[in-house]
């Protein structure tokens, strides 16, 4: 297995060497040379590990679970999540106080929210989707994870994915497809990662003891695999030369368009969605000590939300030069996705029922109900927006940011810091974290930035969507573009403290995760009745 | 009969499933886009990009201009009048890819050109806030320095022609000396530009003599944005959804 | 094609396989037979260590 290993990673090298030795413009060249030094650089750590390709957190554990992949996924998970949060602060400050764009290429707005948006969506979210797909599709095959090396290719090559993207988006290089920004080279990488990762998981199921696949496994394997098919249709482009960076893309116009955004939407309905529901019907049932409410309500919800998600694109595109009829089949489909999204609400939280107490004496289970009251309420905005009367008035404005951080911070962000809490300790083999009642700081500070945050921008998107609008008495447009940029200050300040909360509850959670990993406990006064004490 | 715990218990026919379920929404509702009239219909005045516009075009998309300018006019009162006339799908046919944005933090974008003088757009790109003081738009000084790449210039047209773009093969082998006429008004190729591209506009876009630099590029696209299409003459047809 | 074709196919076919997906998909999920099934599925994540 080292061996194939070695040999596959000396082929890159190779590969890497022979781009950068042609390279056009320096992109190349850098992430050729770079290509270079990953491979080598995994090499010799493949060598110095030997056989080790990771084991069981537990010495006792019966299956030899490969554990060591699932912590390193806790430690890039809590690392980017600071980074991309740190970044969305950044930009938001840069919207309220503009001087902070330094006028200067690397650091204006236009490049750092690529930069922000792929941090939080691909670096934190694509992490936790990782780290916790393989440690659960292992518990619930009581499996050990498939393909020796392979997750660990998965796991370090999803992060050189990041750092090609994020620095490219510094130095300029994008496609401007939004979440879809990396160029071509990029996009190859990640093909390659991605099919290592199906591959991945699969065998892992292959291997399982139980007959039935547990429902979190299906929903992972639906996010795996359309995100495999999204990511490859929206990305097919025409490089200028093989051995640079610029490519233009295969659509045009109103057919990119729609891709695009077949892609964009799914990307949440899949990556942050799916993916997500995953974490959800594993870590509520296990940090809440019963089963899921109703099975058969999850794979209702399973399959509904799948098949109606797919169609809801055409709904970015309301009102613009896409045909009616597209717009109506996006909006008819987005209405309808709001049954599946509130079946799975409900399932999660009745999930809960007869154990409503725990709530009060344990914060994570908090976190992870917060997320799904979260998940509630921005899919019924969703739908909502989705209205083409309505969208007429949100579309282009702030309240579609103020949507996308109710699901992004609210579901995305609150379930996936309930899963880093959840494995920390038991990935580590410790008794319990570090802190819990830092956990309850953490879910203060969270809520308390989340509230400000879309709370002001629902005020500064409906309060721009009508100054747009506005008419005056003698039938003029009341208000100049300007104008409007002007009013939206205050919020934009607001906003901007919502996110410095939110980043301080993330800088809480770090230190949480990296004194339970030093093995240290604080000398605290228990909950009433302990949290979920970690099985020995 | 088919058996449902097959499902259950096998991973592939599972994927399959999946894949068949995912793709159907997907078909449905992009592959009609290929052929339906009103997205694929020939507007009156659309062409290809000239080679400076398609450089200009290359630095909106490298600042990421479109996170916060859209370039898709709504058919709203509002908007007509804020902007001009609602955007056409053909509008954007040679757009690899589209800018059509989602957000507008700043005034959309479709009909910008001829609105501001060059002179404007230099100062505004350079320091937002010296001519629009409530804004928050970043400045981009360093476009005046940069020289625009012109060697490569004829590889773009290429790529644009192999997804579609009517780019001639006169067009490739003069793009390098389009680029550099379009910003001089006293060169040569200025006459030829124009036979080539119509409606093109040949100005010494950031005032300075010499070399192209990005912010030529990037005003001679501002410049020529909804500026191809003559409403007057358009008459949309009735049967198109 | 035109916008005709398309929508006669949708208002037909299209409503027939959405139909027939949703049905099938409540049986297969409440069919009674397969309460126990599901109810021992349920309980696979307890069953780790």
């Amino acid at each position: 297995m080292s061996f194939l290993t070695i040999g596959a990673l000396g082929f890159g090298a190779l590969l890497g060497a022979f781009l950068a030795a042609n390279a056009v413009d320096t992109g190349i060249l850098a992430y050729g040379l770079l290509l270079v030094v990953f491979c080598v650089v995994g090499v010799f750590w493949v060598m110095r590990r030997g056989d080790d390709t990771g084991g069981p957190a537990d010495p006792n554990s019966a299956i030899p679970y490969n554990d060591a992949v699932v912590r390193a996924g806790v430690i890039a998970s809590t690392f980017w999540g600071v980074v991309g949060f740190l970044a969305g602060l950044a930009i938001a400050l840069q919207l309220t106080f503009p001087v902070l764009n330094f006028d200067l290429p690397w650091t204006n707005f236009g490049r750092l929210r690529p930069l922000h948006t792929s941090a939080v969506v691909f670096a934190f979210g694509g992490n936790v989707l990782i780290m916790s797909s393989f440690h659960i599709v292992q518990r619930t095959c009581q499996a050990r994870l498939a393909g020796g090396w392979a997750p660990w290719f998965v796991f370090w090559g999803y992060q050189l994915f990041i750092i090609m993207a994020a620095t490219g988006y510094l130095f300029g290089i994008t496609q401007s497809k939004e979440y879809a920004e990396p160029e071509w080279y990029v996009d190859l990488w990640l093909t390659v990662v991605w099919v290592v990762y199906l591959l991945v998981f699969l065998g892992t199921l292959w291997r399982r003891r139980e007959p039935h696949i547990y429902v979190a496994n299906w929903f992972f394997l639906a996010f795996i695999v359309t995100i495999a098919l999204l990511h490859i249709v929206n990305n097919l482009a025409m490089p200028v030369s093989f051995f640079g960076v610029k490519s233009y893309s295969l659509f045009a116009g109103v057919q990119d368009a729609l891709t695009q955004w077949w892609y964009g939407h799914n990307a949440v309905g899949f990556f942050l969605t799916a993916g997500f529901l995953g974490l959800m019907y594993y870590y509520v049932p296990k940090q809440a000590q019963r089963p899921v409410y109703s099975y058969r309500l999850s794979i209702v919800h399973f399959w509904s939300l799948i098949f109606l998600y797919i169609w809801a694109g055409p709904h970015h595109l309301h009102y613009t030069a896409l045909p009616d009829w597209a717009q109506t089949l996006g909006m008819t489909f987005s209405v309808m996705l709001w049954m599946p999204s509130w079946g799975g609400m409900i399932n999660g939280l009745m999930t809960l029922s007869g154990a409503w107490d725990k709530l009060r004496t344990d914060p994570i289970l908090r976190m992870l109900v917060m997320s799904i009251a979260f998940y509630g309420m921005s899919t019924f905005e969703g739908p909502l927006m989705a209205i083409k009367a309505v969208n007429a008035l949100s579309h282009y404005t702030d309240w579609t940011i103020g949507h996308v951080h109710s699901g992004a911070l609210g579901w995305v962000g609150m379930v996936s810091f309930g899963a880093i809490y959840f494995l920390a300790p038991r990935m580590w083999n410790r008794s319990r974290l570090y802190s819990v009642r830092l956990v309850s700081t953490h879910f203060w500070l969270a809520t308390i930035g989340i509230i400000l945050y879309i709370t002001a921008m629902w005020v500064s998107g409906i309060m721009q969507g009508l100054m747009w609008r506005s008419y005056d008495s003698l039938g003029f447009l009341e208000y100049s573009f300007a104008e409007t940029v002007a009013a939206m200050h205050p919020f934009y300040l607001i906003r901007t403290i919502g996110g410095g909360f939110f980043v301080a509850g993330a800088l809480v959670m770090a230190y949480n995760v990296f004194r339970t990993a030093r093995g240290d406990l604080r000398e605290e006064r228990p909950y009433e009745s302990e949290p979920v004490p970690v099985p020995a | 009969m088919f058996s449902h715990s097959t499902l259950e218990k096998n991973s592939i026919l599972m994927l399959i499933g999946i894949l068949i379920v995912v793709s159907i929404g997907g078909i449905v509702e992009i592959a009609p886009l290929f052929y339906l009239e009103s997205t694929i219909e020939k507007v009156k005045g659309m062409r290809p990009y000239t080679p400076l516009e398609l450089a200009g075009r290359n630095i909106y998309i490298r600042e990421g201009c479109y996170n916060c300018h859209s370039q898709m006019v709504r058919p709203f009162r509002d908007e007509i009048d804020r902007y001009g006339p609602y955007s056409l799908a053909a509008e954007s046919m040679y757009d690899h890819p589209f800018q059509w944005g989602s957000k507008r933090t700043g005034p959309d974008l479709a009909r910008v050109g001829g609105k501001y003088s060059d002179n404007w757009h230099r100062e505004h790109l350079s320091a937002p806030r010296s001519v629009v003081p409530e804004s928050v738009m970043p400045g981009y000084p360093f476009l005046m320095d940069n020289p625009a790449k012109i060697n490569d210039i004829a590889g773009h047209l290429k790529a644009n022609r192999a997804v579609g773009v009517p780019y001639t093969d006169a067009m490739i082998a003069s793009a390098a000396a389009d680029i550099v006429a379009q910003a001089d008004p006293d060169s040569d190729g200025a006459e030829a530009l124009v036979e080539r591209y119509p409606k093109a506009q040949v100005r010494d876009f950031d005032g300075r003599p010499g070399q192209p630099s990005e912010m030529d590029a990037l005003i001679a696209y501002l410049q020529m944005l909804g500026t191809l299409v003559d409403f007057s003459a358009y008459k949309a047809q009735e049967n198109l959804r | 094609m035109t916008y005709q074709d398309i929508s006669y196919f949708a208002q037909t076919w299209g409503l027939l396989y959405l139909i027939i997906l949703f049905v099938g998909m409540l049986i297969y999920a409440f069919r009674p037979w397969a309460k126990k099934k599901f109810d021992n599925a349920a309980l696979i994540p307890f069953k780790e260590d």
